[in-house]
């Protein structure tokens, strides 16, 4: 990235030489993992570009975005609804996770032991190295498990316009009540922000714009079905990790285009990998950009990723919502409807994910789950347990992985992948 | 033809050489040091094969360098198991710095395993600091351990916080024999609890530098509520069973 952006990151109250260094490491990464990867589809350089500007080109827009008085709302979880700040005039950007960075400074808020998704949201803002974060006029946090929601009462004297969004742990008829109501303070809270009221016109325009972005982003998802897989599971997990961060409808045009690519690729029987690769889903925490060390250990090691069962993947953009409504009120309960069927490991009980882990494997014709649990995330750790179970009497082999963005375990981790790919042989 | 294992592990380097009729023709031992790949040169150096397969943490590293294929130790260990032992239902193997408990089908495919990740507590390498800190060497360690009349317990199983636990035993007045005994036990629970998580059915056959350990086999026999099966030279099972799967078993 230019000298150009310097100014821009420099207003932004950014710290350019731990700034420069993230940079550094995320290119490098990048380049080991992503640009090492034999028989690409042509089409991954839209997404190859968006990377090399994902702190560039991309804050860029979203500043001259702010100069025509949109707002920008930053937030760390699926479960804050996109189509209630598109309809009020407002971009939703995913915020900044899926590395350590700033440990120390971390360490004086947080304990040592609490899951590396949340340290990493901290260490990018004390770091002062997320330019989204900065950019963002309003940053919802989000009640899911007990580890985000206390540190949300610390982050909120690292900034100014932290919104919190309540979030049932019950798929009850008092949960939906609860995501209602939560839903309809969110909505208030953004059109106070952009000072623009939501309309039953603008809302379906929104609704149909991210129902465009989930449905191009399944149709991707459903290619991987074919063996050989058209495409590495670490492009596809790339696609759904820039989910959060690019212009939707742009978003959706590019991963259409892949989507072409990849129906020719399907049908003259080109894969990422050779026919009768191990296939494997990834199951479990979500996977924030550049959390890629279990993806690219699982694929360095001979296997193909064929889905990911996680908020960055499949659990996050599995279900549309409604736009068949006519009024605001109408659409509202549509989008009730649509994210109370998010089975994040919050919920209890939580069958329903287990049985999407099932028809996924079925789905995408899975020889194997790797159920992947960020240390000390407690929701998922604890139902890795009754998947592996579940899986076992199906006869789908599982193997539990618990690991944080460290690279100390990587030797060990890569034998256990490896035997597993082995026993799946 | 002659078909080679080489098992690269944290503390030593085994090679084993099988001929034609799966028969062991050579099996040596050096310790891996800090130039693994020279040690695995000199063994190489020391008997004659057509074929060689790499495993253990070094695997990669001799992939590289004598461009040879690799598998994992879990499933070396599996194969050179049951071969050894064709009634083996499970493999503990406890070695320098893992720990892997794996079950099998009843054709030797592997059912299930389960290994540590990241701390070598629980490992040889943590039995070696803790006869350090006793004052033993490690092949007496299990001996002197037997000799205890009570175990002592131990709660830590960080390798760092133990040894204090056993050093303010020690300046307690209390019998070291007793503290060998009791940390010999907590390795042994953790060891069994990985096993029972695989759900062996049927013998299991215990392997890796730890089965030379007398204190361990009787603890674990008596907390499975089974013989165990231990081969002559437990250490060499990786190395056979990569040597196996070279001549293609």
């Amino acid at each position: 990235m230019g000298e150009d952006y310097k100014s821009m990151w420099m207003e932004l109250g950014l710290d350019l030489d731990g700034h420069d260094a993230l940079l550094n490491v995320l290119a490098q990464a990048y380049n080991d993992i992503f640009l090492s990867q034999k028989d690409r589809p042509e089409t991954m350089s839209y997404f190859d570009f968006v990377m090399s500007e994902v702190h560039g080109l991309r804050i860029r827009e979203l500043l001259e975005e702010k100069k025509t008085g949109r707002k920008i709302i930053g937030s760390y979880c699926v479960f804050v609804p996109e189509e209630i700040a598109l309809a009020a005039n407002a971009t939703l950007i995913g915020l900044c996770s899926g590395a350590d960075f700033a440990t120390d400074e971390v360490e004086k808020l947080l304990p040592r032991n609490t899951c590396a998704l949340i340290k990493s949201s901290f260490g990018f803002k004390l770091g002062k190295v997320c330019p989204y974060l900065e950019s963002a006029d309003m940053i919802v946090g989000e009640n899911t498990c007990d580890g985000k929601k206390k540190s949300y009462e610390s982050f909120k004297s690292l900034v100014d316009n932290l919104y919190i969004m309540d979030l049932p742990q019950v798929k009850s008829e008092q949960g939906r009540e609860l995501l209602k109501n939560e839903y309809f303070r969110f909505k208030k809270a953004v059109e106070e922000l952009t000072g623009v009221t939501i309309t039953a016109d603008s809302l379906k325009d929104a609704i149909r714009t991210v129902n465009a972005k989930r449905a191009a982003v399944h149709r991707l998802s459903l290619l991987r079905r074919h063996d050989p897989a058209p495409i590495s599971g670490l492009d596809a997990l790339l696609a759904n990790q820039i989910f959060f961060y690019d212009n939707p409808a742009r978003f959706t045009q590019s991963v259409n285009a892949i989507c072409e690519e990849l129906e020719k690729r399907v049908q003259k029987k080109d894969g990422a990998f050779p026919a009768k690769t191990v296939r494997i889903l990834l199951s479990g925490c979500p996977q924030a950009v550049p959390n890629w060390k279990l993806p690219a250990i699982v694929e360095q090691s001979g296997a193909v990723i064929v889905g990911e069962e996680s908020c960055v993947g499949e659990r996050g953009c599995r279900n549309l919502t409604d736009d068949s409504g006519n009024s605001v009120d109408e659409m509202m309960e549509a989008i009730i409807d649509r994210y109370f069927k998010i089975d994040c490991a919050i919920f209890t009980p939580n069958g329903e994910r287990i049985d999407h882990i099932k028809e996924m494997s079925k789905t995408y014709r899975a020889d194997g789950v790797i159920h992947y649990g960020l240390q000390f995330c407690q929701p998922y750790l604890m139902e890795a347990i009754p998947v592996e179970r579940a899986l076992e009497k199906e006869s789908i082999p599982c193997l539990r992985i618990e690991t944080d963005y460290s690279m100390e375990d990587a030797g060990q981790l890569t034998t256990r992948v490896e035997a597993f790919i082995e026993q799946l042989r | 033809m002659n078909f080679a294992g080489i098992d690269i592990g944290s503390r030593s380097i085994e090679l084993v050489v099988v001929d034609e009729d799966e028969q062991i023709v050579s099996a040596l031992q050096a310790d891996t040091g800090f130039d693994p790949i020279t040690e695995a040169e000199k063994l190489t150096e020391q008997c004659d094969f057509d074929r060689i397969m790499a495993t253990g943490y070094g695997r990669n590293l001799f992939e590289i360098s004598f461009d040879a294929p690799t598998v994992t130790e879990i499933k070396a260990h599996a194969l050179g198991a049951k071969t050894l032992f064709p009634e083996a239902g499970a493999i503990l193997d406890i070695g320098g710095q893992d720990t892997k408990a794996i079950s099998l089908f009843a054709n030797g495919k592997i059912r299930k395993f389960e290994m540590n990740d990241r701390c070598a507590a629980g490992t040889g390498k943590f039995l070696e600091i803790m006869a350090g800190a006793l004052g033993f060497t490690i092949d007496e360690f299990g001996r002197q351990a037997l000799l205890a009349e009570k175990e002592l317990s131990i709660s830590s199983m960080c390798t760092v916080f133990a040894e204090s636990e056993v050093t303010s035993l020690i300046a307690g007045g209390e019998n070291r024999h007793e503290i060998a005994l009791g940390l010999h036990a907590s390795v042994m629970r953790r060891a069994a609890s990985m096993i029972s998580r695989v759900c062996p059915e049927g013998a299991i056959v215990f392997t890796g530098g730890v089965a030379k350990n007398p204190c361990m086999i009787t603890l674990l026999e008596e907390k499975l509520g089974q013989k165990l099966l231990v081969p002559d030279d437990p250490q060499l099972v990786g190395a056979l069973g990569a040597a196996l799967l070279s001549k293609g078993k």
